[in-house]
């Protein structure tokens, strides 16, 4: 382990002295590549402030007898305020939900990217996670070497899917009790009663899970602490290629693809300007977190 | 709305400190100006021009105290006395002053030389109509004479009260006066009452100083309508007495409320004042069971008001319950409080409901209604009353209910539009917590709580050991390259 950050150290130690004053390379010299497309970034953008408005508006319903959800609603403006901007997130992030549906169907359906269904570039879970998971627990305990990830790491997947199936989940029995009149028709009369079971405790799972697991494994990890920006400029370094997703990057190298993921470096502004982001949404995400656990344990 | 808050109590207090006052300095001082030079005789001393001048007789007087004041000429019949121990006849003695009758006067009690027999008001105001007169103890018992002219017992002898006193000189202790003895209906109804005790209540502690009581249709009685709360708030609005003899300090509360409001600042004779619900003179105890506050009795009384609401009360459950002699069923005060009386559309109506109805308000916690009626000042909500009903509560299977099945379409239609047969299936008291009750959501909300704890279990784990493995690491790395 301490032998590779060496040699890849040297390595980028020697491509700064080719490259010279390269504006796109790093302080160091090392090259970036990217890991996620404008639009993906624009996505998680739209996806973690309505999440972060949803949460804040959600919990405050969940957890009305706390002083704390009580100010909070008469410093907004009241119920009507919170149940507004609840509702306008959610139909934000429906259509985000509804865009990356269309956009996931007609690149399978019209483009054919088969490897959007399987394969090592897609997101549904295979042998290789099993296989990644068991290696990751041996590497905890000491028992093996760290695994070589791919181009999606299992943690990653689930976040996904844990969106993904939350999404629909919390989505479709918000709606239920937001249009209850018409759903009436045709659920019968215990599913009222459901939906709001499950909006709720759902969402205390996607809002527990987020401002916690998500947060430290993807933004607040160890090896980029104290804030992983790469979701906000869309650029991660050859050393943090190799790191997390080294399966992926000799799997580039070996086929010589590994130069069409080249990008340039992110610009200062836009690094400081997602630390900034990071650090708010994070702020904000444990704050609430506190509240919720503090709450959720009172009840 | 009427105004709450500190502005409106530091009024009310304002108005309870301006009724402490004797009533006396409600009217504007007389002042006339100093015409005769005359002589006053107070209990033990001889006030006019210097006495020693003209009363060789009393010479043992001691701390002259020299007063000069005017009186109406036809009151003037002074009389001079010392009264000091061991004169065992009164001395009268002249003063050499220019009016003959005055004079005819004086002569002839020292003619008598015998005490005078007292007839009119006049001959105790001589002495009395002073109104800073002192007795020896330094008690005040002048009498202001207009006020008391003016006053209900004010075509009356003083001797019709003061029964002891027939004669004059009269003795420095006369006999208490005993309002009892013409109001005979008033003293027995407070026997067995909570104000029986005289000394501690007398008459005067309500109707005002007793030279001063008028009528109570009078505005400016003490226990005219309007001025009841005031009185009664002497002593139960002030902290130290009621604290000192276990009372609520019910003034303030009952000054805010709409009761108060009514008769303070919307001047209403027919809003609810203390005596309205409590009685006048044979007030009880609420824990007395003959009390018109009692539990049982609250619906009638609050009810000669409330009448309709009264008959509504008494078809519901509450009211069939507090009839039926179950004393845990709500009264009146028990949801509207005694004195605040809180109005129902306020938030705290819900909780209150909830003293009794334990399972249905933690059901309904759990509600959305539950939810915006904590946090919505802006939102109409439904809380127990707006499905349940208010005075008439009847029971879901009663065809009148509003929560009756076959009306829910309706009830639950009045802020749900479109609510349907299916709408109406949701059960807005479910509890999830209950299988018997609910089985279905029952293991809905199980199945979540394992999935929560389940997923949030293992990935906690993961991270830990992640992070604890990459400290480790580095740790490593750091004392390997260390080494080096």
């Amino acid at each position: 382990m301490a032998d590779q950050t060496k040699t890849a150290g040297v390595s980028s130690l020697s491509h700064h002295a080719v490259a010279g004053q390269d504006s796109t390379l790093g302080p160091t010299g090392e090259r970036y590549f990217m890991r996620f497309t404008l639009m993906q970034r624009y996505m998680h953008a739209i996806m973690f402030t309505t999440f972060l408005g949803l949460a804040a508006t959600g919990l405050t319903i969940r957890f009305s007898t706390n002083a704390w959800a009580q100010h909070f609603a008469f410093a907004i403006g009241g119920f009507g305020a919170i149940l507004f901007v609840h509702k306008l997130c959610a139909v934000t992030l429906t259509f985000e939900f509804l865009y990356h549906v269309k956009d996931i169907a007609v690149r399978i359906l019209f483009r054919k990217e088969k490897g959007l269904l399987w394969g090592p570039s897609s997101m549904v879970p295979n042998l290789q996670d099993l296989k990644d998971i068991i290696g990751n627990f041996r590497w905890f305990f000491g028992l093996g070497p760290k695994p070589e990830i791919g181009r999606y790491a299992y943690w990653e997947k689930f976040d996904y899917w844990a969106v993904f199936w939350g999404m629909i989940i919390i989505g479709f029995s918000g709606y239920v009790m937001w249009f209850g009149p018409f759903f009436g028709r045709f659920l019968p009369g215990w599913a009222l009663n459901a939906v709001q079971i499950v909006h709720g405790e759902e969402a205390l799972l996607a809002i527990t899970f987020i401002f916690s697991i998500h947060f430290v494994n993807s933004h607040l990890r160890p090896d980029n602490f104290p804030m992983d920006t790469t979701i906000f400029t869309g650029a991660m370094t050859e050393d943090e290629f190799k790191e997390r997703h080294g399966h992926e990057y000799q799997k580039l190298v070996r086929e010589g693809r590994l130069e069409e993921k080249l990008t340039t470096r992110p610009p200062t502004w836009l690094v400081n300007f997602s630390r900034l982001v990071g650090f708010t949404a994070v702020f904000i995400g444990l704050a609430l977190l506190v509240l919720t656990v503090s709450a959720y344990f009172r009840e | 709305m009427y105004p709450f808050g500190e502005q409106r109590r530091e009024w009310a207090k304002s108005l309870l400190s301006s009724r402490l006052k004797p009533a006396r300095s409600l009217e504007p001082e007389k002042k006339t100006a100093f015409t005769i030079p005359s002589i006053i005789h107070t209990a033990n001393y001889l006030i006019g021009p210097d006495p020693t001048l003209y009363l060789p007789a009393c010479s043992g007087s001691r701390s002259i105290t020299v007063r000069l004041r005017n009186l109406p000429i036809q009151t003037a019949g002074f009389l001079l006395r010392c009264d000091e121990q061991g004169h065992g006849k009164p001395a009268v003695a002249m003063a050499a002053f220019r009016w003959g009758r005055l004079i005819a006067v004086c002569v002839a009690m020292l003619l008598f030389s015998a005490p005078l027999t007292l007839h009119a008001q006049t001959d105790c105001l001589s002495c009395h109509g002073d109104v800073t007169m002192q007795d020896a103890s330094g008690q005040n018992i002048g009498v202001d004479a207009p006020v008391f002219h003016s006053s209900v017992h004010g075509g009356l002898e003083c001797s019709a009260c003061h029964t002891s006193i027939t004669a004059y000189p009269h003795s420095d202790r006369p006999r208490a006066v005993k309002c009892a003895s013409c109001h005979a209906d008033e003293a027995a109804a407070l026997l067995g009452s909570v104000h029986e005790n005289a000394s501690d209540h007398p008459c005067t502690s309500c109707h005002g100083s007793a030279h001063a009581i008028l009528p109570k249709d009078n505005p400016k009685s003490a226990v005219y309508p309007l001025n009841i709360p005031a009185t009664c708030g002497k002593c139960h609005g002030d902290g130290a007495i009621a604290k000192r003899n276990h009372l609520a300090n019910v003034y303030l509360p009952y000054m805010d409320s709409i009761h108060g409001y009514a008769v303070s600042q919307e001047g209403l004779l027919v809003a609810a004042n203390c005596e309205s619900c409590h009685g006048s003179h044979h007030i009880l105890s609420h824990t007395n069971p003959q009390s018109s506050t009692s539990k049982t009795n609250i619906p009638d009384t609050c009810g000669k008001c409330h009448a309709g609401i009264l008959t509504q009360y008494m078809e519901g459950v509450h009211g069939q319950a507090l009839a039926g002699g179950n004393l845990k069923a709500p009264a009146c005060t028990d949801c509207h409080t005694a004195h605040e009386i809180t109005q129902p559309s306020m938030a705290l109506s819900t909780p209150m409901c909830g003293t009794c109805h334990q399972a249905q308000l933690s059901t309904y916690r759990d509600t959305f209604h539950s939810q915006v009626s904590d946090l919505g000042s802006y939102v109409e909500v439904a809380r127990c009353s707006d499905c349940h009903g208010e005075h008439e509560i009847l029971p879901a299977s009663d065809p009148r209910s509003p929560v009756n099945p076959a009306n829910l379409v309706h009830t639950c239609g009045r802020c749900h539009q479109n609510a349907n047969a299916g709408f109406v299936k949701y059960e807005p008291h479910a509890n999830p917590h209950n299988r018997r009750q609910s089985p279905v959501l029952y293991y809905i909300r199980l199945f979540m709580v394992l999935l929560i704890s389940g997923v949030m279990t293992f990935f906690l784990l993961h991270t830990l050991l992640w992070l604890i493995r990459s400290l480790v690491e580095k740790t490593n790395s750091a004392s390997a390259q260390g080494e080096k």
